[in-house]
C-alpha cells in the first residue's frame, strides 16, 4: 500500500521509567501454584566498557510449559493455566546492573517449517541511553540437542551462538540460569530484527 | 481453528527511527550494539506478544491531576491529551494499553534519582498514569503540562516538555516507547534526544494544540496520534472493507 502512515519514532525510556514500568511483582511470569518447572533467570546488563547499566528495563515474553502462548493468535488446543501471564518486566539493579525474572521453563513452540523450536524466551531491552529497543532470545544450556536443531539459532554465526544460551548454575533449586546482556565487545549479545 | 496464524508485522522501518548510536546524546555511545541485528523469520514467538493480556490486566488510571491519592488536585496547567493508536494502514488499534510518566509543572520527576534539580515537588502529583484505547483506537488522558527540566548531557542542557509513552501493541515487534512533545516548544531544536529521530519523522512526536479538545473553563486540549509498526487487518478484514 502506497499511502501507509509513518511509524512513530522510538525514544529512550530515560532514567525515570521505573515510576511506571517494572514495579514490584512484574518480574514474576506465573503464579506460584502454576504448572511447570520453576526457574529463575538472572543476568547483568553491561555497556561497552563492561560497566553495569544501572537503569535498564528487561522485558520477557514466553510460551507456557506446554509451548502455548497466552495470546489470542495462539488458537491451538493446549491447556493454558489461568495463573500464567507469559510476560515479565524487570529493572536492572542500580548498584549491580543485575536483573531477575522468576518464571517457568517454556515448552517448545512451532517454527515455520513444521518443526519445533528449542525452548526459548524472547527479550526486549531498553535503557537510558538507548534510543531503540533491542530484541534477543534466551536459550538454555541444558537443551543442547534442541538448540542444535533450532531454526533461529541456526541463522546465528556459530561463534556468536553462545551469547544466546543461559547457563544453568549447578546446585540451584529452582534452577537459576545466568544470561548477561552485553552491548559491545567481542562477546556482544546477538540481537535480532524480524 | 487449531493451527495458529503467524502474522507478519515487519519490516521495522529503521529509517524512521533514531540510530542506536547518536553521539550528541552521549549516553548512547557505550549503550549501542556494534553488530547489525540478525534478521530472522517471524515465528509465533515474534507474531504474538504481551499486549493483549497485559492490557486486559491493567486498571484504568487516566487522570493524573487527581490520581495521587491525597484527594487534592495537582498544580499546573491542566491539559487533555488525546489521539488514536493506529497501525501503518490507519486502522485504530483497539484495547491497547498506554502507560505514561512525566515531570510535574515545575519540571520535577517524582523519582529518588532526581536530586540535582531544585524544583518543587507537588504532593498532589505522582506523574504516572495509564489508559486503554477504545474500539476505535482512541485514548485520552487528563494531566498537567510538564515543565522543561535540566540534564547533564552538555552545558545548560534542558529537555523540552515531554510525556513518556509506553505502548505494547499486539505483537512482540510492535513494542514502542516514545516521548510526546508540544508544538511550538522553543527547546525542540536544541534537544539531542528529539533530534536523534530523522528530520522526516521527528515531527510525528509533536502534539498539536486542538481547540476542539479544549474544554471551556477546564483544560487545554492537545492531539497526538501514535503509529505502530505493522498492519492489524487480516486479508479477510480488508475484503470486508
Amino acid at each position: 500500500m502506497s499511502d501507509k502512515l509513518g511509524q512513530t519514532p522510538s525514544q529512550t525510556v530515560g532514567p525515570y521509567f521505573s515510576m511506571r514500568l517494572g514495579g514490584p511483582g512484574q518480574n514474576v511470569v506465573s503464579s506460584p501454584d502454576g504448572a511447570g518447572e520453576r526457574i529463575v533467570i538472572t543476568g547483568r546488563v553491561l555497556d561497552g566498557d563492561r560497566n553495569h547499566i544501572e537503569d535498564a528495563l528487561v522485558e520477557t515474553w514466553q510460551a507456557n510449559p506446554l509451548g502455548r502462548y497466552n495470546h489470542p493468535d495462539d488458537t491451538r488446543d493446549l491447556d493454558l493455566d489461568p495463573g500464567f501471564i507469559g510476560f515479565a518486566r524487570a529493572t536492572s539493579d542500580f548498584e549491580t546492573g543485575t536483573f531477575r525474572i522468576e518464571t517457568v521453563k517454556p515448552g517448545r513452540v512451532p517454527d515455520i517449517e513444521g518443526d519445533f523450536q528449542a525452548p526459548h524466551i524472547s527479550v526486549i531491552v531498553q535503557a537510558r541511553g538507548m534510543l531503540n529497543p533491542v530484541f534477543t532470545r534466551i536459550y538454555f544450556s541444558d537443551e543442547e540437542v534442541a538448540n542444535d536443531d533450532d531454526l533461529i539459532l541456526r541463522q546465528v554465526p556459530p561463534n556468536r551462538r553462545q551469547t544466546l544460551v543461559a547457563r544453568a548454575v549447578e546446585g540451584t533449586d529452582p534452577t537459576e540460569y545466568v544470561f548477561d546482556l552485553k552491548f559491545q565487545g567481542e562477546d556482544e549479545t546477538v540481537f535480532f530484527d524480524f | 481453528m487449531t493451527e495458529p496464524v503467524v502474522r507478519h508485522f515487519g519490516p521495522k522501518a529503521y529509517a524512521d527511527h533514531p540510530p542506536f548510536s547518536y553521539p550528541d546524546y552521549r549516553s548512547t555511545v557505550k549503550r549501542s550494539p556494534t553488530h547489525a541485528p540478525i534478521t530472522i523469520v517471524e515465528t509465533l514467538s515474534e507474531s504474538t506478544g504481551p499486549g493483549p493480556i497485559w492490557s486486559e490486566m491493567a486498571e484504568e488510571d487516566s487522570d493524573l491531576t487527581t490520581n495521587s491519592g491525597t484527594g487534592e488536585a495537582a498544580l499546573g496547567e491542566r491539559i487533555i491529551v488525546t489521539g488514536r493508536v493506529l497501525d501503518e494502514s490507519g486502522n485504530g488499534v483497539p484495547g491497547t494499553l498506554l502507560e505514561i510518566w512525566q515531570a510535574n509543572a515545575s519540571g520535577r520527576y517524582v523519582h529518588w534519582r532526581e536530586t540535582a534539580f531544585p524544583a518543587p515537588l507537588d504532593p498532589n502529583f505522582i506523574g504516572v498514569g495509564q489508559c486503554r484505547t477504545d474500539g476505535a483506537g482512541v485514548y485520552r488522558f487528563t494531566t498537567i503540562k510538564p515543565g522543561a527540566y535540566p540534564w547533564g548531557n552538555h552545558p545548560n542542557a534542558w529537555r523540552p516538555a515531554h510525556i513518556h509513552f509506553s505502548v505494547l501493541g499486539s505483537a512482540l515487534g510492535t513494542r514502542l516507547v516514545t516521548q510526546m512533545y508540544f508544538q511550538g516548544d522553543p527547546l525542540l531544536p536544541l534537544d539531542p534526544i528529539y533530534n536523534s529521530a530523522p528530520a522526516h519523522s521527528r515531527e510525528r512526536m509533536i502534539a498539536h494544540y486542538d481547540h476542539e479538545v479544549t474544554t471551556d473553563h477546564w483544560a487545554l486540549g492537545w492531539r497526538w496520534d501514535i503509529v505502530l509498526r505493522g498492519e492489524l487487518a487480516t486479508p479477510a478484514d480488508e475484503d470486508e472493507a
